[in-house]
This record gives structure tokens, sequence and C-alpha cells, in this order.
């Protein structure tokens, strides 16, 4: 594993004459919570999408997890975890299909899937839903299951989309938990969200505009270098002057 | 008649879940009033109950004076409702779906063209592209406008900005005070504090009851202990000290500081300070702060899940 496990140089996305992701550039370092940041419509699911293999990219390079995004996509859906913009597993299934049925997706042996089952009802403290169908689940606790099922085939790399969008405080804040507790284990966290306060809680941000990159740092730096005292105010700032984006 | 709505031990089950538990309140012309709860709280199911397409199991709910089960006729055209999920069309255009809506209640986009404008004007650009692909918050924004575009008197939104970004959440708060001046009497709900905080009033919802309904100021000054902000390089040890302290009550991150309560009365800053520098966390500052609505609502749903 690379020390860098994200990279893109000039990756853009076209959809027709609209361009939605503009020559965008940037490394993320091995381990790193990266907050990925933008006004509506910035390109940031569709960069996602480019990142995972879903959507192929118009030109502009990138690697993720060490593997090229134009070749290699088949190899990085293996290593990474990911969580859409609204996923929400199998609404039909109960929390144990779901468990089982990604199980399979990833190839992973009955004893291993024994073991990680035990440990996501532990950690999500789902035990006494095992059987619930996951689509009368409360929203919050659907998501924490689906991080962890993200994690199953313990990839180093997780991709979250807007994961805490519409998620109550209490279970926002215990999601981040289990953000911080994957990079302690050394995963690398890619990580979406329109909370300001979350924004604050990674190593670096990077703020999208209309399809580009205008900021990328730390918040401590960010803040210092457009003198604002939060994250909200610099990110207001950028994502005024958008034309492109419906901001 | 002053209430546009009137909710009076309104109670709902599905198979085993009572969704709704007696629920009891009143909304007034031309006010602008929150509904704030985790998921599951039984938010929707009121939503749904005010806009005629579910039906109480006991209790009664009144929309303008009119029985939401009697006259729901009567009521429908005159409320405007945003359901949580989306509502578009995705196969139809952004202007086609607008103009769909504003057909069906027996107007169009011209006529009121200023009511929608703050928001329906960011997406004009991209008004012939497909509503299934537009990005999330500017599907949301959509919704909104296609909830609007017929003039209703009452307002009902289910948590119009989630996956709005934090600029389009400002404006749309804006444009909801603007409706409110002309008289729309909106319902809400979010699981974004700081718009909480723009209500006239709020209720607080959980597990199908209401724990509390007031101004939002008189809720953020409802917390139960003295509140500290600390501040760490090292967030997360803080935090992890923190929780192990023998006086402590909660801990809970905001952004860049932690807010902390003590058991005790009155309790010494440097002696919690002593005591996180010998755990590791040498940097601290501590200071008092005042509690906002988020601190309440936090506190009162964990109260209410150790009583549940
Ligand atoms: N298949 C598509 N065809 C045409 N335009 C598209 C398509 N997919 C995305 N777009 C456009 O690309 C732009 C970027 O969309 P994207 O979903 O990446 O935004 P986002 O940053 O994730 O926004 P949000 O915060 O609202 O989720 C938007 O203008 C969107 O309408
Ligand atoms: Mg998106």
């Amino acid at each position: 594993m690379p020390e860098v496990a994200i990279q893109t140089r000039d990756l853009t996305k076209k959809f027709g004459d609209f361009t939605a992701v503009n020559q965008i550039s940037f490394d993320v370092r091995r381990g790193e919570i990266f907050g990925f940041l933008g006004a509506n419509g910035a390109g940031k699911t569709t960069a996602i999408k480019m990142l995972t293999g879903l959507l192929s990219p118009t030109s502009g390079e990138g690697s993720v997890a060490g593997h090229d995004i134009h070749s290699e996509s088949e190899a990085i859906k293996k290593k990474i975890g990911y969580m859409s913009q609204r996923f929400s597993l199998y609404d039909d299934l109960t929390v144990k299909e779901n468990i089982r049925f990604y199980g399979g997706v990833y190839g992973l042996s009955r004893h291993i899937l024994r073991s990680k089952y035990d440990e996501i009802l532990e950690k999500v403290d789902l035990k006494d839903e095992i059987d619930s169908r996951v689509g009368s689940l409360p929203l919050g606790w659907k998501q924490k299951l689906a991080f962890s099922i993200a994690l199953l085939h313990e990839p180093k790399i997780v991709f979250l989309d807007e994961p805490t969008g519409g998620v109550d405080p209490i279970t926002r804040r215990q999601f981040w938990e289990m953000i911080y507790k994957a990079s302690e284990d050394g995963v690398t966290v890619f990580v979406t969200t329109h909370y300001m306060d979350e924004a604050e809680y990674c190593d670096r941000v990077s703020i999208m505009v209309d399809g580009k990159i205008e900021a990328l740092d730390s918040p401590v730096e960010l803040k210092r270098s457009f003198s604002a005292k939060s994250i909200e105010e610099v990110f207001i700032e950028l994502a005024r002057g958008a034309e492109n984006s419906d901001g | 008649m002053n209430n546009v709505v009137e909710i009076s031990e309104v109670s709902k089950s599905y198979e085993d879940v009572k969704a709704l538990k007696e629920i009891s309140f009143e909304v007034e012309k031309g006010e602008l009033f929150g509904l704030i709860g985790p998921d599951g709280a039984g938010k929707t199911t009121l939503f749904r109950i005010l806009t005629t397409l579910l039906v109480p199991d006991s209790g009664e709910a009144k929309v303008l004076g009119m029985d939401v089960v009697e006259n729901y006729r009567e009521i429908r055209p005159i409320l405007g409702y945003m359901p949580g999920r989306f509502s578009l069309y995705q196969d139809l255009s952004v202007e086609e779906n607008i103009r769909f809506f504003a057909s069906v209640f027996g107007t169009t986009l011209e006529e009121n063209y200023d009511l929608v404008k703050p928001i329906y004007q960011q997406l004009e650009p991209f008004k012939n592209r497909l509503a299934g692909a537009l990005s999330g918050g500017m599907k949301q924004k959509l919704a909104l406008s296609c909830a609007l575009i017929h003039k209703p008197e009452l307002l009902i939104l289910d948590e119009p900005t989630t996956g709005v970004d934090a600029v389009s959440r400002k404006e749309f708060w804006e444009m909801l005070h603007l409706l409110k001046h002309q008289g729309i009497t909106i319902l809400a709900s979010t699981p974004y504090m700081d718009e909480a905080d723009q209500c006239d009033r709020v209720a607080l919802m959980q597990n199908g009851k209401i724990l509390k309904i007031s101004t939002p100021d008189e809720v953020a000054q409802s917390f139960s202990s003295t509140l500290y902000g600390i501040r760490s390089k090292h967030r997360f040890q803080l935090i992890q000290v923190l929780r192990e302290y023998q006086y402590v009550k909660s801990v809970q991150p905001f952004g860049e500081s932690v807010h902390y309560a003590d058991h005790r009365n009155d309790p010494d800053t440097d002696d919690i300070l002593r005591y996180l520098s010998t755990h590791g966390v040498e940097d601290a500052e501590i200071k008092k702060i005042d509690s906002n609505i988020e601190d309440t609502f936090m506190e009162l749903m964990q109260q209410e899940e150790s009583h549940a």
C-alpha cells in the first residue's frame, strides 16, 4: 500500500457539453480523514463515481490504492468500501440477510463472515434487530450498518457520500466516532458532508466549486488563510461565487 | 379563527409500532413551526395525517378548522406538501416537473413565478435537464418549488434541506421567512439545529411523543447544567479522556470544541484542566458557554431513551 491512497491529475467528467468535474488534482494520504466539500451540483458525487470505478472519466488521470482508475477498476472495487449518497442497503432484507448478502458479494469465507457478523452487531448495537427488515430501521441505524458493511472486507479506503445527511445529532456523532475508529485502524476515509461542524473533524478538507477544487488544506489552515472563524464561513465565501452549481 | 393546524390526542399505530401516542398541539396562522426529532420519532406519520394521506386511529386533526378525515377534498388544494422522499418525475425535465405541478392545481408557472423565484431561479440554467440527472440538493430545490407553485395556505415540509448545501440552506430559510410574511403558515421538520433556531416555536419529538414545545431560546436555555466549551488540538483524545472523568455528565463534540457538563454544581475548572493534563491532554482551554438548542435536544433525547 503506497503512502498516497488516492491521487488525481486533471481528472475531468463532461456530460455532453456540460463539465461536471473540471480538471481536479489532489492527493489523499494513507490513513487520512479527507473531507470532500462543495455546493450542490459542484461535482462531488461525480468525482467519487470516477474514483470508485462506476463512471469513466472524460480525461485526466487517477489512481486509488495504487491502481489506475482507467484500466484497473475491478481491482479498485475489491480494495475499497463505498457508501453511495442515499444508499440504504436492501430495505426488504433483514439485517442478517444484508450482512450475508454483502459477505457473499465480497467473497468472505463462512468462518470470517461469522466473526464479522458478531462484530458488526456489537459495534452498531443491533443485536435485537437481526431479523428486522432494514427498511423498518431508523435512518441513523441504517447508515451505521451500511458503514459497517462497507468495511466488511477490510478495505484500505472507504468512500462515504453524505453518510450523515438527515441523521439526528446524537447518531451523527456516533457515526463520526466510527469514522475515527476506522481511521485509527489505518483506513483512509474520503467523506462528503453538508454539515460544516463535521468538516472540522477532518484532517484535511477540499472545497469544490463548479467542478473545480478551490481550496484544500487542514481546517485550521483554511480558517487562517481566509481569516474566518469557522469552515462554514470559508465555505460560504467560496460557494457564493459559484456560477455553474445551482448555489 | 387563528389556528391553522389543530391536533388533539392523535394516535396512530402500524402493526406493532405505536408511531404517534396522543399527540396534541396547535400552529397559528403565519407561524413558522419546527418539528425536530430523530428518524422514527413520528414526524412523517404526523405530516401524512395532516396532508390527508393517512387516517389517525384516534384523536382529531384539523386544518383551517376542517377535519382531515371528513374534509380531505377541501383541504388538499390549500396545502403544499414536500415529502421527505423525492416526489419528482425523474423522467421529466426540471421545467416540465414544475409546469406539471402547476397545472394539477389549476395555475401556471408564470402566475406564481415570484413566489418560487428565489429558489427556482437557481435551477433555470438547467431547466431542460431531466430531474433524474440533478444532484441531490438540486432535486430538493425543485421539489420545494413544486410544492409552492400553487401558493398554498399551509406549507408542510418534511426535512426540506437534507442534502442541501450550507449556502442554499441559508437562502432557503430566508425564503421561508418571506413566505411567512406573506401569511403562509409553515410546518417543517429538520435535522439541522441551526434551522430549528429560526422557527417561532419548535416541538421536540421522540418515540411518538412530544417531549417539549417552546420557543427556540427557551429550549436552548433549558439545558440542565452549567456547560463548558473545551478546546484542544487532540480532540479525539480529549473526548475519550473526558468520558472517563469521575464527575462527567455529558461530552459532545461540536465542531472545533467539545461541550462538557459535569455532575457538580459549581465545578472547579482548574481541576478539570489538571485532570486532562495528567491524562495526556496538556493544551486544553476551557470556558463557560451558553447552551444551544442542540445541547438541550441531545439531553432530552438521552433522558427519554433511558426511560424508554
Ligand atoms: N448523468 C448525468 N447527466 C447530466 N448531468 C449530470 C449527470 N450526472 C450528474 N450531472 C450533473 O453534474 C453536476 C454535478 O453533479 P453531482 O451529483 O456530482 O454534484 P454533487 O456535488 O454531488 O452535489 P450534491 O451536494 O447536491 O450531492 C450537476 O449539475 C448534475 O446535474
Ligand atoms: Mg452528491
